[in-house]
């Protein structure tokens, strides 16, 4: 069987310079404003939400790498960590009430502003209208909107570090009472209304985005693209914004009415204080009223997060593999099926805060159920790279990577989820471990692989240097298993999660050079991130352009879409769609763009005489 | 300035490697995409496999080494279900982690890039995907069908001769209060705690006169201990890791837990070959600044001494004075009374 990329590409540059003399005539002039601040393009606040996720995700990673550093190194002080912290951290060594305002806000922004509006905001809003034919949004002022309260409850969750008593240090789930009263800590003061505010606005920003993105995804496809045609990505984010839409408003109103309790006397989540010397009047409330609402959100949260790496994964693992995607309609209803699920699910973060232990049982049942259709994408992942032909892209290594972290964070959710086991695992180091395999590093893998895979269409045509790209996989990968793989011994030992040090108990000692190591991987891990940032602005700017018009010789429409990014991405008709985007490797033919009919492979690829396309590559290369 | 110097550093490499990675990509214009293409291929491939190796050689290196360290032997009874359960659960998982975790990397592998190869379109089987539903469908079943009973058998009620104790989480300490002789705890309010009260009690309370209060939770050997938990300001969790207890702290909601004692102290002491070693109970639900800090030894005794510990404790209204101070407020009202009801004969 002879080769598969060259040929194609001859084909394809015939099409670009087609195009490339179609892009000049949709030009209309836009000033400078309504081009990149206020834009209503669905390409440009795509790159507003990954630029600012990026901003986050570095902000998010420093708190990390700072805290990390008293984790491991209780006893030193740190010249670096009073200059950048200040009153802080006197003396270098970070202060306990801060210590749990930076993993509140680690938290915080890592979940919503990073693995939310970066993740879901960024590709959502750059693939839904390119993969499913559409010229924009379905409603581009609303996408704008979106992205600019995205950008507001940015500000307002930045201001908090620079108020009197510090940002909220409730912990990202904000429990009250602690969050709702200024006694209980210095970070409940000023700092709490002002995250919840934040989230209030961040909150109008994902209904905003999620709306939009279901109603276009529902009316604005091309002619031909069924919806069992549509890529995995587009299902993802579709079944993502539903999801977004039916929880997101409950954490609204748990804000609200924390907020209410805050500043307003009431006594939504209080009842029976006795604080700082006095008891207070409130009376009647429950707290764990607050943990029902936030989980409502919470849980859902979690796969907001993780379904759109899910479906960019599925996207690239076929795509480089050269093989359609192994069970298309098994990964459309496990979709569907998480989907679900994770609404009846939330409890399982509450089995020993005095739930009714009825409740708990029934919240296992459904919890474990979720492995089902969690066992299947996963297998048909794997199933994807049998017999395939792999390409290593960045994009790729990631998606395997991801495929990895997905595995190992999922499997241990299984011990937590059973609700007596988490007696024991509840709060430990055994939860960090879980979580940050399953949702964070997997969700941020996901995020990379889009990034890798798509940067082209986010940047006119430029390209990723992809041997930086290898390096920053390799070390990222190693790295957060060094990390958060040892986590998991901490937890069975017991030792409890957000402890500022270990030394107070017996229990949980003896892991002072694990923790030394994990921080030293953790700075490690950060600074490597860095390959990734300087790759990312160089190449915006002036990366290598790609040589074709769809580079990863993928089926899916945005490689049909003008390389350059116009408004209305096709510079011509919107293309036609006559098949799934998942034809690699078949009768012969190395890929069959959706936008081929039936029949009319061969004018486009030839692949079905392996000696005649040898014959032409030799041809070629005289 | 050594900070400063650590930074250049560090941007120096990552610029170094930056510009080898760009003259990587110039190179291999010149050499040829294709070749490129190729080595990265073969190379990363390689590095799957070298991944898949080492990693699992750590994996196992690491649970044994660290091993010693996890959790010892539950010192309860429902903990011994519970270490039971973890190891029934590891068994699927382990299974499953290694099967996924070979295919994954041994594809990635066996299956690189290679011009001459052509991937096989497989794109959907019926019986495949029912295999990998019905499988781990039964494994759910049967984890759950563990856990929950288990869990019941756990959340089970209490045994009527179960000692009752009292935790109350305050920002940064328990309170451990014990029922006393009658083995009833009084009633307790908030907005009854002051300087001469600070546990809140209700001196109208019969139950609560010979309530006593402890600095170290003291258990005995094998009588189910039932506390019952609350908190007076913010949340917090009373965790006994040794017990796998754990249970949230949670102001005005009342939660419990009880459970069996199966070790004392001694014992423990004696398996650890190390006569300082303690039972801890720590606070597992962040709580504020001193959240690390909520420490209180445990102790669990054999049921003689036990009884020894709890005859010589003394109760909080005696303790406390409240008994006599309450006698001398009745003894001026009274004498007040009097002085009234003669003034009023007069």
């Amino acid at each position: 069987m002879a080769g598969t990329k060259h040929e194609t590409m001859v084909v394809n540059k015939e099409l670009y310079h087609e195009h490339v003399h179609d892009d000049h005539h949709h030009h209309h002039e836009e000033g400078f404003i309504t081009k990149y601040i206020f834009s209503q393009d669905h390409k440009m606040i795509a790159k507003q939400f990954l630029i600012s996720g990026i901003v986050w995700a570095i902000l998010g990673g420093l708190l990390s790498t700072l805290f990390r550093l008293q984790l491991g190194w209780p006893e030193e002080n740190f010249g670096i960590l009073e200059t950048l912290l200040g009153r802080w951290a006197p003396d270098g060594k970070i202060l306990p009430s801060f210590y749990y305002s930076m993993v509140t806000m680690h938290g915080t922004i890592m979940v919503f502003f990073v693995l939310t509006a970066g993740l879901s905001g960024t590709f959502s809003n750059l693939l839904i209208p390119f993969q499913i034919g559409a010229r924009d949004m379905a409603s581009p002022f609303m996408n704008m909107l979106s992205y600019w309260f995205f950008f507001i409850a940015g500000v307002i969750m930045l201001a908090s570090f620079f108020v009197e008593t510090g940002p909220a240090s409730a912990g990202w789930t904000m429990y009250p009472p602690q969050s709702a009263l200024p006694q209980s800590s210095v970070g409940s003061g000023f700092g709490t209304d002002l995250w919840l505010m934040s989230m209030a606005m961040f909150i109008v920003s994902v209904l905003l985005g999620g709306l939009n993105y279901i109603t276009t995804v529902l009316n604005m496809r091309t002619k031909g693209m069924t919806l069992m045609r549509m890529p995995l990505t587009v299902w993802a984010f579709f079944f993502t914004a539903i999801i977004a839409l039916l929880s997101f408003p409950v954490l609204l109103s748990a804000s609200l009415l924390l907020l209410f309790d805050r500043n307003l006397g009431t006594s939504f989540y209080l009842s029976d204080i006795y604080i700082a010397g006095e008891a207070l009047a409130n009376s009647g409330g429950s707290p764990i009223l607050f943990q029902h609402l936030f989980w409502f959100l919470g849980h859902p949260e979690v796969y907001i997060v993780i379904l759109p790496a899910m479906g960019i994964v599925s996207h690239v693992l076929a795509t480089n593999a050269r093989k359609p995607i192994f069970g298309y309609g098994a990964m459309v209803y496990s979709i569907l099926g998480i989907a679900i699920l994770s609404f009846i699910v939330w409890a399982h973060h509450m089995f020993v805060s005095g739930l009714n232990p009825f409740a708990g049982g029934v919240f296992v049942i459904f919890t474990l159920l979720i492995a089902v259709p969690s066992a299947i994408k996963v297998f048909n992942w794997v199933t994807t790279l049998w017999k395939g032909n792999i390409r290593f892209t960045p994009a790729m290594l990631f998606s395997i990577g991801f495929v990895s972290l997905f595995i190992s964070g999922g499997l241990t959710g299984i011990y937590l989820g059973n609700s007596a086991l988490d007696i024991q695992l509840h709060d430990t180091y055994f939860v960090i471990a879980h979580f940050h395999i399953v949702m964070g590093m997997a969700a941020f893998f996901g995020m990379f692989a889009g990034v890798y895979h798509w940067f082209p269409k986010l940047f006119d045509g430029k390209m990723l240097n992809q041997t930086l790209g290898t390096i920053h996989f390799w070390i990222t990968m190693v790295g957060s298993y060094l990390i958060f793989w040892p986590m998991h011994y901490m937890g069975m030992s017991g030792v409890p999660r957000r402890y500022y040090e270990f030394s107070n108990f017996e229990f949980a000692k003896g892991y002072e050079d694990l923790n030394v190591f994990i921080s030293t991987v953790a700075v490690i891990v950060f600074i490597a991130q860095f390959f990734f940032i300087v790759n990312f602005i160089y190449s915006a700017i002036a990366g290598k352009r790609m040589e074709t018009k769809n580079p990863w010789e993928s089926n899916s429409l945005e490689w049909t879409s003008s390389i350059k990014g116009i408004h209305g991405n096709w510079p011509g008709e919107i293309p036609e769609v006559h098949r799934w985007p998942y034809d690699y490797s078949k009768d012969g033919y190395d890929y069959i763009p959706q936008t081929v009919p039936q029949g009319k492979e061969d004018q486009f690829l030839l692949k079905k005489q392996p000696a005649e396309n040898a014959a032409l590559l030799e041809e070629k290369r005289v | 300035m050594t900070g400063l110097l650590g930074l250049l550093i560090v941007a120096l490499i990552i610029w170094i490697i930056f510009l080898l990675s760009k003259a990587n990509e110039f190179v291999s214009d010149i050499k040829g995409e294709e070749n490129a293409e190729d080595s990265s291929n073969r190379f990363n491939a390689l590095m799957c496999l070298a991944f898949l190796i080492l990693g699992m050689i750590g994996f196992a290196w690491s649970v044994f080494h660290y091993a010693p360290m996890f959790l010892p032997p539950p010192a309860s009874e429902h903990g011994a279900w519970i270490r039971q359960m973890f190891q029934v659960s590891t068994v699927p998982i382990v299974i499953v982690f290694f099967i996924t975790h070979v295919m994954l990397f041994w594809f990635a592998y066996r299956y690189q890039y290679k011009k001459t190869n052509r991937a096989v379109h497989f794109a959907h089987s019926t019986k495949l995907e029912i295999i990998w539903t019905a499988i781990p469908a039964v494994v759910m079943v049967i984890l759950v069908a563990i856990g929950l009973v288990n869990w019941f058998k756990i959340f089970d009620d209490p045994p009527a001769e179960s000692l009752v104790v009292e935790a109350t989480g305050q920002q940064f300490l328990w309170h451990l209060r014990y029922s006393g002789e009658d083995n009833v705890l009084g009633s307790k309010s908030v907005y009854d705690i002051s300087s001469d009260n600070p546990f809140g009690m209700d001196w109208e309370d019969q139950a609560g006169l010979d309530d006593f209060k402890s600095d170290t939770l003291m258990m005995q050997l094998n009588q189910p201990i039932l506390v019952k938990i609350n908190s007076l300001d913010v949340l917090h969790s009373f965790y006994l890791p040794h017990f796998r207890v754990k249970m949230d702290a949670v102001p005005g909601i009342p939660t419990q837990f009880w459970f069996i004692p199966t070790k004392t102290t001694q014992e423990a002491r004696d398996e650890r070959d190390d006569q300082k070693f303690n039972f801890e109970l720590a606070c597992a639900e962040l709580c504020g600044a001193s959240h690390f800090n909520m420490r209180r030894v445990v102790k669990v005794l054999e049921e003689e001494d036990f009884k020894a510990w709890k005859a010589r404790q003394v109760p909080i209204y005696t303790d406390l004075g409240i008994e006599k101070k309450l006698k001398e407020a009745e003894k001026a009202n009274n004498e007040n009374n009097q002085l009234k009801g003669e003034t009023v004969g007069i």
